[in-house]
């Protein structure tokens, strides 16, 4: 059931960055930036967890989640160490995210030869 | 002003249907298959639903980074627009294609210093935002435990 979900949820989130993209004629860069901050505001209300909650992958795969767990890492933080917590932890679950695109990008650079 | 109205008559129109349908349905697969990545690591090994996600999504950037090499993501993207764009592998794509695309001008100059040429935007507009809305939430966690 879960799969369902994920592919309705995860389609739902693509369809509204093409809404942004062909009817708010905005550029791949401002969507995907505007998508992130949609994320991280959404975790600021505390509405985006019941989302992964409900829709697992559907919620997790999308870029929102990339704000979500930015502001997840910083306020885990934030209430152990007080509000310096909000910039050490901001990378604390999001972590395998950027270090992966890092990692990979510079192996497909060493192994894979640009095409055209 | 008058060259916008302009413009806004000579430009193509989109097919807003055909492209929302694609978006949902490439997304949506995407987000399956992750979610089938999210079980597996569920299952065998100790990821708990709330942070598979970690696992879930490093993977889904190897098999980008496959598919961006060898030139099948381009593809996928013309076909997909948001769809393929929107997931974490769109991330992906951005920063492992910049990359493989700047190699001619070498690992420093070229690889390192346009990587996150496409990307940038992206984790500044997370980071900040983020930053901006967990300090609030701090701020008002601690006015309210004062008061």
């Amino acid at each position: 059931m879960v799969f369902l979900w994920a592919f309705l949820v995860g389609g739902c989130i693509c369809v509204i960055g093409q809404l942004l993209l062909d009817v708010g004629k905005l550029t791949p860069g401002h969507t995907l930036s505007t998508l992130v901050v949609a994320g991280a505001i959404l975790d600021g209300f505390e509405l985006y967890e019941p989302l992964i909650d409900f829709a697992g992958a559907g919620a997790t795969v999308p870029i929102t989640s990339f704000g979500n767990s930015l502001v997840h890492g910083a306020l885990e933080e934030a209430e152990k160490h007080g509000i310096i917590g909000v910039i050490t932890g901001m990378f604390e679950i999001t972590s395998s995210g950027i270090s992966a695109a890092i990692i990979f990008g510079m192996i497909g650079a060493i192994f894979f030869k640009a095409k055209g | 002003m008058q060259y916008k109205d302009f413009q806004k008559t000579k430009e193509p129109k989109r097919p807003l249907l055909k492209n929302c349908a694609r978006a949902f349905f490439v997304g949506g697969i995407i987000c399956v298959i992750g979610q089938a990545i999210s079980v597996f690591y569920m299952y065998f090994f100790d990821f708990t639903e709330q942070t598979v996600g970690n696992p879930t999504v490093a993977t889904l950037i190897f098999i980008t980074m496959l598919l961006t090499g060898l030139g099948y993501y381009d593809r996928l993207a013309q076909f997909a627009g948001a769809g393929s764009a929107v997931p974490v592998t769109g991330f992906g794509n951005a920063v492992i294609s910049a990359a493989i695309e700047h190699r001619t001008e070498g690992f420093v100059q070229g690889v390192g210093g346009n990587m996150f040429k496409l990307a940038g935007s992206v984790i500044l507009f997370g980071v900040f935002s983020a930053f901006v809305i967990a300090l609030i939430k701090t701020i008002i966690t601690y006015l309210g435990g004062a008061a």
